[in-house]
């Protein structure tokens, strides 16, 4: 009898864990919701949900490519500059219309992910010294380009950051739309197995015969593209371009929104609900302070709790 | 500067072991010639760039200007010290730029109550969050990117907190023994440059001709083979995320006492700055190989292309990341060539 329980204990501890890391980051969203229905009044307006929801899409995006990166073993600090520079070049090229200032941002995005993904691929460099490069030269190019704060009057770049489809506003949808895709990519095509597989053991993938480089490539392309994609959402519903402080620290936002969702940082595993939780329950805890009128020094220190809870939480998973 | 004379020690074994049979002799030549650009690249590169800039610019080698350039590198350089020993060790650390910003504030609330509180304040709580850091990465073996991000964002949240969400700068008076240590000089250097070069030399000697130091390559170079040698892993590691947590903090508190006043809006990005100075001054990310002096000459070349930009009136001053940035990307794939090579010979 004493062996038997001897031999439960641990295992129920194990799966106590095993539950925290993976349903954690929804009790936290729940418990959230739950304390601010009860101490937060108009909490359940359809106003609140949208405002959260619309200043939450931003961080979502970019996690998601966040997410893509870390699940290689890698991170990407530049997806903030990138933001920036997604910023300055829509301000520029807005008087050709809408579309051909959206294709010439993608073109900037798509050039710092392949400049990041050739560094990580083809040279080696660590992917936070490459993204360290180009987080520093693309928040310099971005000012370069664009040196100040520049009100943009565009009734279609206004549409989108402030339009609605039966009261649910663009931002929402088109973060949507990129959740799904990605979780599909990682789940059910050959694509996300090789990213995993990359991420759980580079040489073994090489070893393996796996197209290594040129999935690393397609994975820094994408978290850029998808961070063009927050910062033209972000710009829009700004209605101004602002290059100096558009993105700074989001690289923290969404390290911190895939982190506390169950994604370890030593790749292998990614987790794209979790992500958009984690994105969720960063928002709700920061909106939660606001609401009770305690100051961003609290917020910040309970969002380096958080994380650290987190990173505390998923420590055992990493190393399999 | 005694960090440039002699070779790490994790390079000076290789380099002393006879080339194996077979070996053309020619490729020990050209080891010793990547070893040489990998340690001294930055170096040079700051030479041939200060030397046009005092052609180009009639301001640039100028007494005040230079004096100029010096004091501002100080205490970022101090900063870079304290990184050093963290990356040798193979970690990183995110946080110093808002301990830099916390030591300076705390620096000067603490002056009010007398020169001792105001430098010992911002150390011990800095050194405090240091220890933090090192007993998560060392003891809990969580990643070091994370858990200093997280002491980054504590860290400033306990700044705001202190300043009423940094509405408040605290001042620190005139005539002042901390005032003099700011902004007073000496033989025409400001005190800040004097105390970095003595830190330097101290973190030089440290580094190469201490247990510590040979303890913190250790674990940089191979963390496993160092613990079965008996080296203290855990306890290196927490002792240079303390020593970084104490430079950040000393810098913070030696930069208020130059602008005599905590600002709170400072050190934004300066783990950056920090970590791309010491990686341009040949320290190896991955760990295991390092110079102090490195740091320094890093800190001097970013300070220098600064100031190059700054004395081109037509260019913007974010001319001055994209350089910087460039230069980055530059020498980190300088530095995977030249490793590369190091490793096939």
């Amino acid at each position: 009898m004493a062996e038997a329980t001897l031999k439960t204990v641990p295992l129920d501890r194990a799966r106590v864990l095993q539950w925290l890391q993976t349903y954690g980051v929804y009790a936290g969203v729940a418990l959230l919701m739950a304390v601010n229905i009860v101490i937060t009044p108009h909490f359940l307006s359809a106003e609140n949900f949208r405002t959260q929801a619309v200043q939450v899409a931003p961080v979502i995006i970019v996690a998601l490519g966040m997410a893509l990166v870390i699940g290689t073993e890698g991170v990407d600090l530049s997806v903030g500059a990138v933001m920036a520079l997604a910023a300055s070049v829509t301000a520029l090229y807005l008087g050709y219309g809408l579309l051909p200032a959206l294709l010439v941002v993608a073109v900037f995005a798509a050039g710092i992910g392949l400049a990041n993904g050739a560094l990580v691929a083809f040279v080696g460099v660590q992917p936070i010294v490459a993204t360290l490069a180009l987080m520093v030269g693309g928040r310099g190019l971005a000012l370069v380009l664009l040196p100040q704060l520049e009100d943009l009057r565009n009734p279609a770049l206004a549409s989108l950051g402030s339009g609605d489809v039966l009261g649910i506003p663009y931002l929402i949808l088109i973060a949507a739309v990129p959740a799904l895709l990605v979780a599909f990519t990682v789940r059910r095509t050959t694509f996300g197995r090789q990213l995993l597989a990359i991420g759980d053991s580079r040489p073994a993938a090489q070893l393996a015969g796996l197209p290594v480089r040129r999935v690393l490539i397609v994975v820094y392309v994408v978290c850029a593209l998808l961070a063009a994609v927050a910062g033209v959402l972000a710009t829009a519903r700004l209605g101004a371009s602002d290059p100096t402080s558009l993105g700074n620290l989001m690289e923290l936002s969404a390290i911190t929104a895939v982190v506390v969702g169950g994604t370890p940082l030593t790749g292998g595993r990614v987790n794209i609900a979790g992500t958009v939780a984690g994105a969720v329950l960063i928002q709700l805890l920061t909106a939660t302070l606001i609401e009770h009128d305690l100051p961003p020094s609290w917020t910040q220190i309970a969002q380096a709790v958080v994380i650290v809870c987190a990173v505390y939480a998923a420590r055992g998973r990493g190393k399999r | 500067m005694t960090a440039t004379k002699t070779d790490a020690p994790v390079s000076a074994t290789r380099d002393k072991r006879p080339a194996p049979a077979g070996e053309p002799p020619g490729s020990a030549r050209s080891e010793r010639v990547s070893a040489l650009v990998q340690q001294h690249g930055a170096l040079a590169v700051l030479l041939v760039v200060s030397l046009v800039a005092s052609f180009s610019f009639d301001s640039f080698a100028t007494g005040d200007n230079i004096s100029n350039m010096a004091t501002s590198s100080a205490f970022l350089a101090i900063v870079a010290l304290g990184m050093t020993f963290v990356i040798i060790t193979g970690g990183i650390d995110l946080s110093v730029g808002s301990l830099f910003a916390l030591g300076g504030v705390l620096a000067a609330w603490g002056s009010r109550h007398g020169t001792l509180v105001a430098l010992l304040l911002p150390l011990v709580v800095c050194g405090a969050v240091g220890v933090v850091n090192g007993l998560l990465v060392a003891r809990s073996r969580l990643a070091p990117f994370i858990v200093t991000l997280a002491a980054m964002l504590g860290a400033r949240g306990l700044m705001l907190a202190l300043t009423d969400e940094g509405a408040n700068t605290y001042l620190i008076g005139k005539g002042s023994f901390l005032a003099e240590l700011g902004q007073g000089s000496t033989l025409g250097l400001g005190n800040p440059v004097w105390i970095t070069l003595a830190l330097f030399v101290a973190g030089a000697v440290v580094l190469r001709r201490t247990r510590f130091g040979q303890h913190v390559y250790a674990v940089g170079g191979n963390e496993d083979a160092a613990a079965l040698m008996g080296a203290p892993v855990a306890r290196t590691k927490i002792l240079v995320y303390t020593l970084s947590g104490v430079t950040a903090g000393l810098a913070g508190a030696l930069n208020a006492a130059w602008l005599a006043s905590g600002v709170t809006i400072l050190g934004n990005g300066m783990e950056l700055e920090a970590i791309a100075a010491v990686v341009i001054g040949g320290t190896l990310l991955t760990g295991g190989l390092g110079y102090v002096s490195g740091a320094l000459v890093g800190v001097l070349l970013l300070k220098v292309i600064q100031n190059v930009i700054n004395q081109i009136g037509s260019l913007d001053s974010s001319y001055q990341q994209v350089v910087s940035g460039a230069f980055l990307a530059v020498v980190v794939v300088a530095q995977t060539w030249l490793g590369r090579r190091r490793q096939l010979m």
